[in-house]
């Protein structure tokens, strides 16, 4: 009998000593280096030209990205106008709470700010700063210091830069993805769909060169097949 | 690079393929003893190597086997032995609470039985009967009147008298006898609760053979186990592979249980400690969920040591009664203080989840719907918030069977294990053995030619020298051959003799040295 206790706490012994190599290694694991799993994404929308009847997209895609994003992911609202490249070009920016309750009041303070600035929204502006648009998103997205980082671009892709403005720069996308959405199609377009598609290779090529990874997502309702924000 | 040396001998490959065979076979025929000697020896170390592993791993399974057995047996003693102090502490409490009281009832016993003897008596005792007044009636009657007036008055009046009397001492002797009859109908409560202290004393007494019978039964049974006999440890691994099975159906379904907790807490967690901290890869608020669930687990493990329910922990088990008391009261404390929160945590789920649904219906456009008796589910998820901890509370029972039941069938998974190890060796080495004989035969097939010149060359010569001298060699080759078989005879006789062995280790043996007879190829004329 005294063996079998004898043998019973041996074998208890060994097992306590499993159980804490077990726990000591996942420790380790767990204390190596964080992983950031915070998202952010900021979405730049055209407002110039035809390209400004299509705010409505924008609204979709603003109210998508609030339903996606949760606590501690940032999101922030820009448009791309004659200069885009200024604060007043943020419409909205938000990062969510830890809690879950304060973070859906914040959504919804956005969600009425982003609708405020459509319901007001007038003139459509003459020339259009993409650049200048991408390189203010950058900002903010190196800014907040997000595990994964978004650019959406609601635009027709067609740069119009003033001549005052310097924009041949490099963009430095590093570990962005930039994702062009409803990259509406121009009347001249349509007589020369070659421009069209030398337009979209020329930025694909220009998102790459600097680092960034590019998507294409021309229907609203693929962007959750396409998985992006996952 | 082929070609080249296919046509080194001549231009045609025919010619050339030729005379590499016969090159081929003559080395090969030159070759055949070393060829021969290589292939059987490596057929037999192999062989033997895996022969003497599986006979190291046939010991190891024998001590697996008898580890096995031990623990069985000593699992099971203890067990026998808890039921049998059980037993005992069942019949101490009858004899307590029943025969305690024997005194008394004895006493009630006796008190009855002397009332019914005195009552007994009292009906016993009963009046003389009246005497025999119809006679001197009927001799009165019976009188000649004479005709005298006189002596018919007097006679008339005598009758009378004697009538009178006689109706008296009938009337005295019915009311004795209803006297008597009123004293045996009062007995009557007398004997009722005399027969039901009767029938009290033998229930009692049947209990008591009733535990009698189980004891002897548990006694049978822990012999067997003392004595370690076959049929116990059978019982016992069934015993235990049935408690396995059904402690691991119930760890699952409590597994579950858990599940359904968690999902329950921890999304308002993330309103405690933040919904994006991580440890590792895993959020902390679903962390401190499963601490919370893994901490009413352990109290309900407390719980149910400190109540003596179950056996895991010796620290618990050997503290005084009065600690216990105060560790049980601690740990349910904690249990309900848990179960509270958890309770109030399923609130704020549904809260949470009403203010998400609101805002997914809000950003996808549509108008909030009012919800009619949202007060269901939030009751309804409250109380399982309430309810849930205390069902994992109970998880201790099934995961002591568990534990138990996982050594026994962790021996029979190794047992099982070394026996297919054993059985695959033993295969691989009879295989092994039986291709190199079969590789020496094909070796054999590949020089046919040379070995049938030589077998020819060899009888023609044997014919031509030694026809005299067959007769005299046969007959010296029979008597050594009837020596030899003699002598064996002798041995093996001896053998069993001096060393009784088993049928099996016998049978083993013999199939051993058939196997090492096959073994042993004679030489050929060629090898010699």
């Amino acid at each position: 009998m005294t063996h079998i206790t004898d043998t019973k706490m041996r074998a208890a012994l060994q097992g306590l000593r499993l159980i804490t190599a077990v726990l000591l290694g996942w420790l380790l694991v767990g204390c190596g280096e964080p992983t950031n799993h915070s998202r952010a994404a900021f979405v730049l929308m055209d407002i110039s030209g035809s390209y400004a009847a299509e705010r409505d997209q924008a609204r979709r895609l603003t109210n998508y990205l609030l339903s996606q994003l949760d606590t501690g992911d940032s999101l922030a609202v820009g448009f791309i106008d004659n200069s885009s490249f200024t604060e007043r070009n943020i419409i909205a920016q938000v990062t969510f709470d830890e809690r879950p309750s304060v973070a859906s009041q914040q959504k919804r303070i956005f969600q009425r700010r982003v609708i405020g600035f459509m319901d007001n929204f007038q003139t459509p502006s003459y020339h259009s700063d993409i650049t200048g648009g991408v390189l203010l998103a950058r900002d903010y997205l190196e800014e907040v210091d997000a595990g994964q980082k978004h650019l959406f671009l609601l635009s027709d892709l067609h740069e119009d830069v003033p001549p005052r403005l310097e924009r041949d720069m490099k963009l430095n996308l590093s570990d962005v993805q930039v994702v062009a959405i409803n990259v509406k199609r121009q009347r001249s377009d349509n007589e020369n769909p070659q421009e069209y598609e030398q337009r979209l290779a020329s930025w694909e090529k220009r998102v790459e060169e600097n680092g960034g990874r590019w998507a294409l997502v021309n229907n609203m309702e693929r962007l959750e097949k396409r998985g992006v924000l996952r | 690079m082929f070609t080249d040396m296919l046509t080194i001998w001549s231009a045609s490959p025919a010619l050339s393929l030729a005379i590499w065979l016969v090159i081929i076979i003559t080395l090969l025929y030159a070759g055949r003893p070393h060829a021969h000697q290589l292939l059987r020896s490596t057929g037999r170390a192999i062989h033997g190597t895996l022969r003497v592993a599986s006979g190291s791993i046939r010991r190891l399974e024998e001590r697996v086997i008898n580890r096995n057995n031990d623990v069985l047996l000593a699992q099971g003693r203890e067990d026998a032995e808890n039921a049998i102090e059980r037993e005992f502490t069942r019949v101490n409490t009858i004899v307590e609470r029943d025969l305690s009281q024997y005194p008394v009832l004895h006493r009630k016993l006796t008190e009855t039985l002397e009332k019914i003897e005195t009552d007994y008596h009292n009906s016993i005792e009963n009046k003389p009967l009246p005497p025999a007044w119809q006679e001197v009636m009927d001799t009165i009657r019976n009188l000649p009147s004479s005709g005298d007036p006189a002596v018919a008055n007097i006679l008339e009046n005598i009758k009378e008298v004697v009538e009178n009397s006689h109706e008296q001492t009938l009337k005295a002797y019915q009311d004795d006898t209803n006297e008597r009859h009123g004293i045996l109908k009062s007995m009557r409560p007398e004997w009722r609760s005399l027969n039901q202290n009767m029938q009290k004393v033998q229930q009692t007494i049947t209990g008591l053979e009733d535990s009698a019978k189980t004891i002897d039964r548990r006694m049978d049974e822990y012999e067997s186990m003392r004595k370690g006999e076959d049929k116990a440890v059978n019982s016992l691994t069934s015993s235990s592979l049935t408690q396995f099975f059904i402690s691991g159906l119930v760890l699952t379904i409590a597994a579950f249980g858990g599940i359904i907790n968690f999902h329950l807490i921890a999304m308002p967690m993330a309103e405690m400690v933040g919904g994006n901290s991580y440890i590792g890869s895993m959020p902390t608020s679903d962390i401190a969920a499963l601490v919370i669930i893994m901490v009413e687990i352990t109290m309900g493990l407390f719980l149910l040591e400190a109540l003596q329910i179950t056996k895991l922990f010796p620290v618990i088990r050997n503290l005084d009664d009065r600690m216990r008391k105060y560790m049980g009261i601690a740990a349910l404390t904690i249990l309900v203080i848990f179960a509270g929160i958890e309770s109030s945590l399923a609130y704020m789920r549904d809260l949470l989840a009403l203010d998400r649904e609101a805002l997914t219906q809000s950003l996808a456009g549509a108008a909030e719907a009012e919800s009619q008796f949202r007060w269901i589910p939030s009751i309804g998820q409250m109380m399982l918030g309430f309810i849930l901890p205390f069902a994992l509370a109970f998880v201790g029972i099934p995961l002591e069977s568990f534990i138990h039941s996982l050594r026994t069938v962790l021996g029979l998974v190794a047992l099982g294990v070394l026996r297919t190890l054993r059985v695959t060796l033993r295969l691989i080495g009879g295989s092994s053995n039986h291709l190199s004989k079969m590789l020496v035969n094909l070796y054999d097939v590949f020089i046919m030619v040379p070995l049938s010149i030589e077998r020819m060359v060899k009888y023609r010569l044997e014919n031509a020298s030694s026809v005299p001298q067959e007769t005299a060699e046969a007959e010296t080759v029979v008597s050594a051959a009837e020596e030899v078989e003699k002598a064996e005879r002798e041995r093996e006789a001896a053998a069993s003799k001096s060393k009784p062995q088993s049928k099996r280790k016998s049978r083993r043996q013999k199939t051993d040295e058939d196997e090492l007879a096959d073994e042993d190829l004679s030489l050929t004329a060629g090898e010699a």
